[in-house]
């Protein structure tokens, strides 16, 4: 199956649970587990809310999401054209946060890295931040608990 | 997001069900510290039995709060995790600051 998808929301935290269900729904149709499903469902949550509370810092900007599905390969994209990340290395430490005012658990990297087979992030401080994950459903490492 | 709370003895109950993201750790965040600056509160548990989805935002929010009830020596406890949300607590350490319990009743009489 080869198809492809395109969303473009305000940064409003409402829409975190509508774009992640969006994607969901769209990678449903390679046939993935309720658990594969759930992991991309996270996994785009964490990328949202990112965009959300970093890159827009909670004023209003626009995040596109754009989904591709090749056979039972899933490839997701988060764009914000945001404040971007200075210091990459350390934004996807696990329990680093720059916000630990705002309860952030610095979970969020981790999170899309541990449930989705790669995560990819570019940032240019001042333009913004993207963010490619990509999920092959139906393979036997996915399964595990 | 919809939250019950209920209070036995010093511990507060918080029920929640729904979806724990950002949007709602907000809400929850606002409703649980209102209750932890009124009453005489030592303890949280937070039963999880109704939440079918938590990300990294759902960590940060019981965080936050164990911090504040770890200055007056309170615990925080969880009950009915699913799999997936235990994977979720291990992954985030959250498991070496709260006891985990299968129950409520469990939670409550620390069996």
């Amino acid at each position: 199956m080869n198809n492809y998808m395109k969303l473009e929301i305000p940064s409003k935290s409402q829409n975190e649970a509508f774009a992640r269900v969006v994607v969901a729904a769209f990678a449903a149709q390679a046939d993935p587990t309720i658990d594969e499903i759930s992991d991309v469902k996270t996994a785009v949550s964490e990328a949202v809310t990112n965009a959300v509370i970093h890159g827009y810092e909670n004023k209003t900007g626009t995040i596109v999401i754009s989904a591709t599905l090749t056979g039972a390969r899933l490839e997701v994209t988060i764009v914000d054209y945001g404040v971007g990340i200075e210091d990459l290395e350390q934004a996807r430490k696990p329990l680093y946060t720059s916000k630990p005012e705002l309860d952030r658990s610095g979970m969020g990297f981790t999170i899309m890295e541990n449930f989705m087979d790669s995560c990819d992030v570019i940032s240019e401080p001042g333009k913004g931040t993207t963010v490619t994950m990509v999920k092959t459903f139906g393979r036997a490492d996915d399964t595990e608990a | 997001m919809e939250v019950k709370f209920k209070k036995t003895g010093s511990t507060l109950i918080v029920k929640m069900f729904g979806e724990l993201d950002h949007h709602a750790a907000g809400f929850l965040r606002s409703n649980i510290d209102a209750k932890l600056n009124r009453s005489d509160i030592n303890d949280i548990l937070f039963d999880f039995q109704g939440v079918n989805f938590m990300d990294s935002s759902g960590i940060g929010m019981i965080l936050g709060r164990y911090k504040i009830v770890s200055l007056k020596n309170g615990k925080v406890l969880a009950c009915n995790l699913s799999p997936r949300l235990m994977r979720i607590f291990e992954m985030s350490g959250l498991l070496t600051k709260i006891t985990v319990y299968n129950s409520e009743r469990d939670a409550l009489t620390g069996a």
